[in-house]
């Protein structure tokens, strides 16, 4: 096995020695840490994990996820593993699937000033300012399009100077759009009336009575979708 | 990054592509695939597994990771707890945040019943979360419940309990249809005609989609929805033991606040465990593609209260988990990757499988290649894997058809370096999946009355296998049903004096039974990986 080369961190101002090929939560726990925030899925999918970092002799602050970035030498950090924003309270049916909506129940959307602050910091790179642009428009398909790959880590609404809380008016766009504006799946539709009516009942009653070997004679003759 | 000797593999798999487009490896037989699993698949290594020394299912083989847990202490030893003072009084207790818990909270609200929901990490913090491929149900026109229960019942090795298939089939339809109502966005053709493909094992293209963040764009509007409803929710706040009440029929819990420290007593006419699975166990020291909270907590808790356990020795390894970069390995290459085309070859370049055998036969496969065989390529920390030829895909769907249909595993991939439009994936099996649990009927009741179960920790729906996109249509079919059920049956439940005898009943017997528990405490609730450097791996 390769020699492991190591790297210096700081885990709230406490140095620790650590090899460099970890990622940050991987890099705290080897420091010692049993993780109860800041800790989900470990996989860059439930947005558990933002963190703020520095690197010494640089003023500049990023931020990542802990599980999905690798650490590096001299690197100040800290997470922010809960983010006490504002969720708005609606019924995704009584609306209509535009911008009144939105303004509705997130008017701060109007206060953007453009920094882009969201954008740089979106640990997804998605292009959080243009969403939230869209969401302003009312032009729900682009938004939830945009939005869609958000992970709610909320690092966007934490360095926001208007409070917009970016993530949560994205999902709302993006109810509203699957909701209102998809078309419905006519299979689907139909599908669930046959149920419904039963169509299906007297086969499945049939198969659940089958030995196991007329099921497997069944399942090895099946005919495959191509 | 690839090292260049990784690099140089590659060109063997870049040569043979061309001829590998549109060409299927041969699927296996029936004998085929039973001598490869008998002879590769961890479930058939007789060392991972031990008897059951106490409980209902005494003297069934359990994982020996597990058996550790349910063969402990409880966590309530010594703790002074007075089950009179009751912090929560509820009808309906849902313990456990993810998919299941969030659906089962929704109809139980739904039916006007009074709803806690209480989760481990932050709600939302599940398997759920991380589910990438799509969920099943027959809902084309070509396809049926009839054909879609085949299936399952095929995938399971027709062990499976027909009435939890049957209500799975034939539910399908109907809880993708709640989804869309509450506006789920699915990958849809222009006339809302639902995308469709192929999973391991399935007979038709049945497996829907939200690009590859399924469970996340499920997960995020379930939970969104309940916050809507007005469920309340306790997050960082674990369950620790089930109460009974004197007559043994479930009545409550106790919580366990992370962040105070503090147990807490929850009174409820009706309890929901919906607390996922068990892939931070590490079984035989597999990596796993689980979030970090998936410690088994509801089989010990149900377990320790008189609840069956099924199947038990049955769990699913992920036959495409990342073996390279270090950084992500062992998590989830989603299965999708092989379901649009892209197929597994050795250090050769060679193909040596059908890319779509179900989970068990292409683990057992991939497994024999490597270590059997010999033909695995090995990383420069001392893993093993083979290739997953993604840039097939581009290929058979396409260019862009990786950055359209795979953004999460693009971008996962890429954060480290490995562009998979370009290059092929190196995987290993991963510990994946509990194929078993605690069993159900299907309503979701348990055999302890007022004890329901529902998702990952429910078993005996997928028997001793289960294929790809059942479960995310398991956790929501069942979940539901549990809600339901749970709500309506709480309308004439009184619950009577509360008590945890149980657990020393439990303490008794691990006595009686001579089990040296050597200090174990369970539930776990959070995995232990404080000083660890990378996990290590069964394979050498
Ligand atoms: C990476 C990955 C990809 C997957 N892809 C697919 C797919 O494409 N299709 C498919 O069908 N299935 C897929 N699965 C499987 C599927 O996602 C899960 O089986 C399913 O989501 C489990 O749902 P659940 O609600 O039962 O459990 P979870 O979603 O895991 O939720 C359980 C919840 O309970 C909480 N909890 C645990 N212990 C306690 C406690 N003591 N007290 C309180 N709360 C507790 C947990 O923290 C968690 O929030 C995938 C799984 C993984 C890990
Ligand atoms: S722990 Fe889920 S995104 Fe990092």
């Amino acid at each position: 096995m390769a020699q492991v080369e190591m790297v210096d961190i700081y885990l709230m101002g406490k140095k620790y020695s650590v090899p460099e090929s970890l990622t940050i939560m991987d890099a705290m726990e080897f420091a010692g840490y049993q993780l109860k925030r800041g800790c989900g899925c470990r996989a860059g999918f439930c947005g558990a994990c933002g963190t703020v970092y520095r690197i010494a002799g640089d003023y500049e602050l990023y931020v990542g996820l802990a599980c999905q970035t690798k650490v590096e030498h001299n690197m100040y950090l800290a997470q922010i593993p809960f983010f006490p924003a504002v969720k708005a309270e609606y019924d995704v049916d009584e609306l209509t699937p535009s911008a009144s909506s939105l303004a509705t129940y997130y008017p701060e959307i109007y206060r953007c000033i453009g920094c882009n602050s969201c954008t740089n910091v979106c640990p997804q790179d998605l292009n959080v300012m243009q969403y939230v642009a869209y969401a302003q428009r009312g032009d729900l398909e682009r938004c939830a399009s945009e939005s869609f790959d958000c992970i709610m880590c909320g690092l966007c609404a934490s360095r926001c100077p208007a409070h917009i809380v970016q993530y949560h008016v994205g999902i709302l766009a993006r109810r509203l759009y699957g909701k209102h504006v998809l078309p419905p799946a006519p299979h689907l539709q139909e599908r669930v009336e046959e149920i419904k009516a039963k169509k299906y009942d007297a086969d499945l009653d049939e198969l659940m009575k089958k030995a196991t070997d007329e099921l497997k004679e069944l399942y090895n003759s099946r005919e495959i979708e191509k | 990054m690839y090292t260049p000797e990784m690099k140089e593999l590659i060109k063997k798999v870049e040569e043979t592509r061309p001829q590998r487009v549109g060409v299927d490896f041969p699927r296996m037989t029936p004998e085929e695939r039973t001598e490869v699993l008998k002879n590769y698949h961890p479930d058939f290594i007789e060392e991972g597994f031990r008897p059951l020394k106490i409980g209902v299912n005494k003297g069934e083989n359990a994982p020996q990771e597990l058996a550790d847990l349910l063969e402990a202490r409880s966590r309530l030893e010594g703790v002074e707890l007075n089950l009179e003072e009751v912090a929560y009084d509820v009808d309906v207790l849902v313990i456990g945040g993810g998919g299941a818990g969030a659906a089962a909270a929704l109809m139980a609200k739904e039916q006007g019943a009074e709803v806690l929901l209480v989760t481990k990490l932050r709600f939302g913090d599940a398997n759920t979360m991380m589910a990438q491929g799509g969920i099943q149900a027959a809902d084309k026109p070509h396809d049926s419940p009839p054909i879609h229960y085949v299936d399952v019942m095929g995938g399971g090795h027709f062990t499976n309990i027909p009435e939890l298939v049957r209500a799975l089939v034939n539910d399908a339809p109907m809880v993708i249809k709640w989804l869309e109502e509450m506006g789920t966005m699915f990958d849809k053709e222009g006339n809302g005609t639902m995308v469709t493909a192929h999973g391991g094992g399935t007979s038709r293209k049945r497996m829907h989609a939200a690009r590859d963040y399924t469970g996340a764009e499920i997960m995020r509007t379930l939970r969104d929805e309940a916050i809507n409803r007005g469920v309340d929710v306790i997050e960082f706040c674990s369950a620790v033991e089930l109460i009974l009440d004197e007559e043994g029929k479930a009545g409550g819990a106790v919580l366990y606040n992370l962040e105070t420290e503090e147990y807490l007593v929850a009174r409820a006419k009706t309890v929901i465990l919906a607390m996922g699975g068990a892939g931070r166990l590490h079984y035989q020291n597999f990596p796993t593609t689980n979030h970090y909270g998936a410690t088994a907590d509801g089989l010990v808790m149900g377990y320790r209260a008189g609840a069956k356990l099924a199947f038990m020795d049955t769990i699913q390894y992920h036959p495409t988990g990342a073996a390279y970069p270090p950084q992500i390995l062992g998590l989830l290459v989603t299965e999708a990757v092989r379901g649009r085309g892209a197929t597994f070859l050795n250090i050769d370049g060679e193909q040596f499988t059908y890319h779509l055998e179900t989970r068990d036969v292409a683990s057992a496969a991939i497994i024999r290649e490597c270590v059997g065989r010999k033909k695995g390529i090995t990383t420069p920390t001392g893993m093993v894997g083979v290739w997953l030829d993604s840039p097939l895909i581009e290929l058979i769907h396409g260019e862009g058809a990786i950055e359209r249909m795979l953004p999460a595993m693009l971008r996962q991939f890429s954060r480290f370096g490995v562009d998979i439009r370009k290059e092929p994936m190196l995987i290993y099996p991963t510990l994946h999946y509990q194929n078993g649990g605690l069993l159900i009927d299907e309503h979701g009741q348990s055999n302890i009355e007022n004890l329901y179960v529902a998702g990952e920790n429910a078993g005996g729906i997928h028997g001793r296998n289960r294929l790809m996109g059942n479960s995310l249509l398991d956790i929501l079919v069942f979940g539901r049903r549990a809600g339901l059920h749970a709500a309506e049956k709480s309308k004439g439940v009184e619950v009577k004096k509360l008590t945890l005898d149980h657990i020393d009943a439990h303490h008794r017997e691990l006595e009686e039974n001579g089990v040296d528990t050597a200090g174990r405490v369970s539930p776990m609730l959070l995995p232990r990986y404080t000083h660890r450097e990378v996990l290590e791996t069964a394979v050498e």
